[in-house]
């Protein structure tokens, strides 16, 4: 047996840290009316719903790989004035309740909002429609991407790059075939944590976007909304959303190949 | 067509102007800390210098000093960089890595494909085209990475001891096929190895805290040194003061006081001028009692380190060293702290003009 140096109690504890996430879920699927399941998630309004989820997340996460990289890039790179301050404000909606995200952008981008004016005038409306989900989505799941993504950049350093500007590569030319393809493996899985997160997302969607069935109507809102009226569709429903959230995690967290992994070759 | 630069980096107080001919290798060497891989980085364009400017044959690589101000970056500088660890992208194959630069520079995928298999069999290694680095030996993939930089057609190759790394097999197989590689080309490289430097230099540059303090043709340079470091790399002792008559006069040092050095002068070396004495280790006799007697030099030393070498034990007493045998330092009792004298004839020493 290997050397572990962790005392006997902390294995105590784990168990119980354990058992504290696992029992919750235990006790909801206990609680799933198996004969009804089928027809309970498979109800029109209970796929539109997750439809609506799965398609606006897809766009949250695009939304936060197109920002979260730049992002990234500048917290990672460079120091500079206010580098720490913007990490800071960066990081704001890990910390910040949802509904508090939902009403900053609401009076952002909502009709009376700081651009939402500017916006009305244009003849964009974004609050209470699909666009305002996607919006709240990724305000909540931005920092995943960037905090994931800035640990990689971090970690990768910038010899390699350094190497590909003395071999005549521009920079943007660095950034597409050494920089990115370099950090994949921190980039996917802060995708997939800014995807998960975006699934999730229920304050911030309420209070900016609404609860309009198929528009903004999210798989979480829907499962609140039949709460009060059909607990077994929300449990049903619950149970959906805890199987996606696996499978997206469970895909993204295998072991990378060994020789994909840019270690000291053995000699 | 030549090289030249002239850079000040105050925060790493490198300071240094040199030049480089068309088809010229120059080493440059120094202990840890000299500045030496600062040089190359403002070279290759990704430190900015605080003053100065270079010039590669008709292109100006930067200019720090007066008005207009220019700074070409390193992507269009011409000057590839080959670092102590291959560094070769982990994600791109062998053969990509080495198309790396044609491509950048807009060949075709095809065309810098078939100039990255050249000069994979220019290196021997075109059996490895289509592996990831991840599955190369070290020595593989330094070879590689010297690939891979003289594909991107440099005007200037500069090397980070790129042998620094690899074990002591693979570093002799790399070190005969750079010689082949960077004669006829323009190279700057830093090195540790007097071997790298008579092997592949033309010329050597020595620096030490950040300012060149000897240069000229390779062989000159271990022949009569005239900085500590070289001479420590040449396996010489030296002692640098004003050329007198019969010797030479030494500055005071905190491990020795003024001392005058019996020892030979040379055809070029001036009563007056700058100068130094010169004594291999193995001239050195020591003792625990000053000697007298013309014409021995006889120095009072702390001893610092004792150390095997070969047949011999090497005493160190600051910049000086003795070879003596296992039996006399047995019997002289010698450990670091002792206080001896190292002892050496006139006839073994070298004065010559600093």
């Amino acid at each position: 047996m290997n050397f572990s140096g962790i005392p006997r109690w902390v294995y105590g504890l784990a168990v119980v840290g354990g058992l504290f996430v696992l029992l919750p879920l235990a006790a909801m699927v206990a609680k799933v009316n198996w004969a009804q399941f089928i027809p309970l998630v498979t109800s029109d309004s209970s796929l539109t719903a997750l439809g609506l989820s799965l398609r606006t997340s897809a766009a949250s996460t695009a939304l936060c790989i197109v920002l979260g990289i730049p992002l990234a890039l500048v917290l990672a790179r460079r120091p500079f004035r206010g580098q720490r301050l913007l990490r800071a404000f960066v990081l704001l909606p890990l910390v910040l309740p949802p509904v508090v995200g939902g009403i900053a952008l609401l009076y952002t981008f909502g009709r009376q909002g700081l651009l939402g004016k500017s916006l009305e005038i244009a003849g964009i409306q974004i609050a209470f429609s699909t666009t305002a989900v996607v919006l709240a989505q990724t305000f909540v799941a931005l920092p995943f991407l960037v905090v994931s993504l800035e640990g990689a950049l971090r970690t990768a350093g910038n010899r390699y790059e350094a190497v590909a500007a003395t071999l005549g590569a521009r920079p943007t030319t660095i950034l597409r075939r050494v920089t990115v393809p370099m950090v994949l493996p921190g980039l996917a899985s802060g995708a997939v944590l800014s995807f998960a997160r975006s699934l999730g997302e229920f304050g911030a969607t309420l209070t900016f976007a609404g609860s309009l069935q198929g528009v903004t109507r999210t798989l979480p809102l829907e499962i609140y909304l039949q709460r009060e009226t059909d607990a077994d569709a929300a449990v049903a429903l619950s149970l959906v959303l805890v199987a996606v959230a696996v499978i997206v995690v469970g895909l993204s967290y295998r072991r990378p190949h060994r020789a994909d992994i840019p270690a000291e070759a053995a000699a | 067509m030549s090289f030249h630069i002239d850079a000040t980096v105050r925060a790493r107080n490198l300071d240094v102007s040199l030049s480089i001919g068309q088809a010229e290798t120059v080493a440059i060497l120094g202990p840890n800390g000299a500045g030496k891989s600062t040089l190359l980085s403002v070279a290759a364009g990704l430190l900015r210098p605080d003053a100065g400017s270079a010039r590669l044959g008709d292109q100006l690589l930067f200019n720090m000093d007066g008005g207009s101000r220019v700074w070409t970056p390193p992507h269009l500088r011409n000057t590839a960089l080959l670092a102590q660890e291959p560094l070769l992208f982990p994600h791109l194959s062998v053969l990509d890595n080495v198309a790396f630069g044609p491509r950048s520079a807009g060949a075709s995928r095809t065309e810098s494909r078939g100039i990255a298999r050249h000069w994979l069999g220019e290196v021997d290694v075109v059996e490895f085209a289509g592996r990831k680095p991840g599955h190369l030996s070290g020595g593989q993939a330094q070879r590689v990475a010297v690939a891979r930089a003289l594909a991107a057609s440099p005007e200037l190759l500069l090397l980070d001891e790129p042998m620094s790394a690899l074990d002591i097999h693979a570093a002799p197989h790399l070190r005969r096929l750079l010689k082949r590689v960077l004669s006829g080309r323009r190279a700057l490289i830093i090195t540790h190895d007097v071997l790298d430097a008579l092997m592949l230099a033309d010329r050597v540059i020595v620096m030490e805290k950040g300012r060149i303090v000897e240069e000229g043709p390779t062989r000159e340079v271990f022949r009569r040194p005239r900085s500590q470091f070289a001479a420590a790399l040449a396996g010489v002792n030296l002692m640098s003061g004003t050329v007198t008559q019969d010797g030479l006069r030494t500055l005071a040092t905190p491990e020795l006081p003024g001392l005058h050095v019996a020892g030979h002068l040379d055809d070029e070396a001036e009563p007056g001028r700058p100068g130094v004495a010169a004594f291999p280790p193995s001239a050195v006799s020591i003792f625990l009692d000053a000697a007298h007697g013309s014409p021995r030099n006889s120095f009072p030393v702390a001893i610092t380190d004792l150390e095997p070498h070969g047949d011999y034990i090497r005493v160190r007493a600051g910049d000086l060293a003795a070879d003596i045998t296992p039996s006399a330092s047995a019997e002289l009792g010698l450990e670091p702290g002792s206080r001896a004298y190292f002892v050496v004839k006139a006839t073994a020493v070298q004065v010559y003009a600093a």
